[in-house]
């Protein structure tokens, strides 16, 4: 059977509210679907249903985070064949390659899952300050971060940008690969039934020139992730996410199959000190 | 309460060792600079102080090539634990000085002496020494094993705490390594420039460290140079977004510390007296040009006139005037221009309803002067509610619950402090993991320290400054 591929907003399955949809095809030029096109209003709409989330996402308690997130490696894990298909018939290539990537994306799942519960510890600290006070920093999340997924890697590299985002509580709306959305769709059908609270994944599939711009410019979106987005392309972004001094994360390729390092958790962090005095 | 006579006890002005001029500080050495000299006044009586010279492009240029000589040269070769050397001798060198400096600090920006004597000096002296021996341990900062400096850092920075801000910027970007290019804010350039002095004496690599005095419009070419590989700015928020656009596409890495308007609240159980020299301290504390000042109180139902009425009686008790009279504990405020901006806001407060309040207090003839100020009756949507004013004025809310309490601490686009007063331990933890800012103050208002985390969240602006945390964005 066919199936129909639609946004994920809030933990629901819209179609754009605009109504557009355009059609998908493999490297070789094969029609795959017709995925939906979002429009402004869907990622205003997403932002709030991110911005809803991130109360409970972000208290929620960190061995919690870990344990959802390892559910979601639990259930991909469960769908790998379905996944390979759809990686393969959207970036092309050998069966073993695809297989091999999914693996790789099931592991990162695995990876920042143990990460929930250890990164506060890594970069927490109680501070020495020269007085009768008791000073300790903690890691927060940032907020709303808005991603562009990347381009090429329609699976792997999604996850590997929205897993970090959501390890530190933060919630997120990601725009998917505009070639290769599909597999990114088939993921929100993963994420809606691992414990995922609505709200805290919201993605949306499209064309990314016309959605950034609204991303980078919302006022309720604290930070921007501009992975998928062409160098080129990423000035006009950056100045716009100023108007509310979004916090930038604009790295440099990266190769999705290495091992990930800790940078993607730093960006969309905040360090909260606080002070206490000591007496009796 | 009985009204104590001081006599005045003034600090000896000759001990700044002011001179008629100022140069700027390039490659080492001071000179002329290609700007007109601008005169730089004692706000406390609008006295000239001394001739200071301004940058010009040309100088931009000079300094950041200097900066980038010594750092592919002698600073950026040197191993970290000659740099620590360099960075300990700076911080003795500074508390050598440090009755100098802060009859200078009071002299050139209006703030009591008692302050700069006791805060803005020996914290400078700490910061200096604090990131002095992170030089030489890098690799265990958690950093990655291999931490690298990112090039020349141009640094801007305000006028309220003109020489601890020129040393939470410069500390942590020498010892990580970095070359720096400076500009002390226009009005207040004095103490940076006695630092290039104490840095020209430490014998530094010529270039490490380049000072340039001047205005917006040599701050603009700091931030617009494409010599510069990273900028760190102290300021208002208006013009923070101003720089993240300007950096926009250039590569350049950025950290901004912007305003904030944070809410200080106070639940019914807090030790009032102690609340109450806390709110004092928060807002009141160096006139309230802190970024950070608790410039929102929010005080529970319940209390609201107990804690109006102990703070009227604390105010009344707050002496105004001579910066260098060690008992002031008002100074001037630093700049007409910043008068101005206090009297707009505090115009607009009284015209949109709030009731204001002020102690006795007859302000100076002369100088910039603003009385100590407290608005009641303030609704989230006043200006003064919602604005930094950066001057000695509180607005004062009230809630129900603590719930109302986040919900209206959090109704801000800032996000850089918030305080706590309640005796409840667990009350404490649930509030300071609720509100959005980055640094919290429980039952205590306003410290600082070179160990402790400093910067803000959201329009507040992005990056640390102190401890660990503040070496995160010199390092690559």
């Amino acid at each position: 059977m066919r199936k129909t591929y639609k946004l994920y907003i809030g933990g629901a399955f819209p179609r754009s509210e605009s109504g557009r949809s355009y059609p998908v095809t493999s490297p070789v030029g094969e029609l795959l679907a017709h995925a939906a096109q979002a429009s402004r209003k869907d990622i205003r709409d997403a932002v709030v249903a991110a911005r809803k989330a991130f109360g409970g996402w972000s208290g929620a308690t960190a061995y919690n985070r870990g344990q959802v997130l390892y559910r979601i490696a639990e259930m991909l894990d469960g769908r790998r064949e379905q996944f390979a298909a759809e990686v393969r018939a959207a970036e092309g290539g050998s069966a073993a390659a695809a297989v091999a990537t999914v693996e790789h994306a099931i592991d990162r799942w695995v990876w920042y899952a143990g990460w929930a519960d250890k990164y506060a510890q890594v970069t927490g600290s109680a501070n020495p300050v020269a007085g009768p006070y008791f000073n300790f920093s903690l890691p927060e999340p940032t907020g709303v971060v808005g991603a562009l997924a990347p381009q090429e890697s329609s699976l792997l590299g999604l996850v590997s940008v929205v897993a970090p985002v959501i390890t530190t509580g933060n919630t997120t709306v990601i725009v998917a690969s505009r070639e290769r959305p599909l597999p990114a769709v088939s993921l929100t059908e993963v994420l809606a039934t691992s414990d995922l609270p609505s709200g805290v994944v919201n993605l949306l599939t499209g064309f990314p020139a016309e959605l950034a711009p609204w991303l980078a410019s919302h006022r309720d979106v604290n930070a921007i992730d501009l992975t998928g987005v062409d160098p080129a392309d990423r000035p006009a972004l950056q100045e716009a996410a100023a108007d509310n001094v979004k916090r930038v994360f604009a790295p440099a390729d990266e190769d999705w199959h290495s091992d990930p390092n800790t940078a993607r958790l730093a960006a969309f962090v905040e360090t909260k000190t606080v002070w206490h005095p000591v007496g009796v | 309460m009985p009204a104590f006579e001081y006599a005045p006890a003034p600090e000896s002005r000759d001990v700044a060792r002011l001179r008629a001029s100022y140069g700027i500080f390039v490659d080492g050495r001071f000179r002329a600079g290609a700007g007109e000299a601008i005169k730089t006044v004692n706000p406390a009586n609008e006295e000239p102080l001394a001739e200071v010279a301004e940058a010009g492009r040309a100088d931009v240029d000079d300094a950041v090539q200097a900066a980038r000589n010594a750092f592919e040269g002698a600073w950026g070769r040197m191993p970290g634990r000659e740099r620590a050397k360099y960075l300990f001798r700076i911080a003795r060198a500074i508390q050598e000085r440090a009755r100098e400096l802060a009859v200078l600090e009071s002299l050139d920006n209006g703030k009591p002496i008692r302050e700069s004597r006791d805060v803005d000096i020996p914290l400078a002296a700490a910061h200096f020494f604090y990131y002095a021996g992170w030089a030489d341990k890098l690799e265990h900062a958690g950093f990655g094993s291999r931490p690298r400096p990112i090039g020349v850092a141009g640094q801007v920075i305000p006028w309220n705490f003109p020489l601890l801000m020129a040393a939470w910027k410069i500390a942590p970007a020498l010892a990580t390594g970095n070359t720096v290019v400076l500009k002390p804010a226009e009005t207040t350039p004095l103490t940076a420039l006695t630092l290039a002095e104490i840095i020209a004496e430490a014998d530094l690599p010529s270039g490490t460290v380049n000072i340039l005095a001047g205005g917006p419009s040599i701050g603009q070419a700091i931030v617009d140079h494409n010599g510069i590989d990273k900028i760190a700015f102290t300021g208002s928020t208006e013009v923070g977004k101003a720089i993240q656009r300007a950096v926009a596409g250039t590569g350049k890495r950025l950290s901004l510390e912007l305003g904030g308007k944070a809410a200080n609240i106070v639940f019914d159980d807090a030790p009032l007296d102690q609340a109450v020299e806390g709110i004092v301290n928060g807002i009141f504390f160096n006139q309230g040009h802190v970024c950070c000042a608790g410039s929102r109180l929010l005080v529970q139902e319940s209390v609201i006139d107990d804690v109006i009425a102990a703070l009227h009686r604390r105010l009344t008790t707050l002496r105004l005037g001579d910066p260098l009279d060690k008992n002031t504990d008002i100074g001037a405020i630093n700049s007409a221009a910043q008068l101005a901006r206090i009297r707009e806001l505090t115009d607009a407060g009284e015209e949109e309803g709030a009731t204001r309040w002020s102690p006795p207090c007859d302000l100076p003839d002369r100088g910039f002067w603003f009385a100590p100020t407290v608005f009641t009756n303030v609704s989230q949507a006043h200006r003064i509610a919602r604005e930094e004013i950066f001057g000695p004025v509180l607005s004062v809310l009230t809630f129900r619950t603590p719930a109302e309490a986040v919900e209206k601490a959090n109704n801000t686009p800032y996000g850089l402090s918030a305080g706590i007063w309640t005796e409840k331990g667990s009350r404490i933890l649930s509030m300071a993991g609720k509100l959005r800012a980055g640094v919290v103050w429980a039952n205590t208002f306003n410290r600082f320290d070179p160990g402790s985390p400093f910067g803000g969240y959201q329009e507040s602006g992005f990056g640390r400054e102190g401890g660990r945390h503040g070496l995160g964005p010199y390092l690559a």
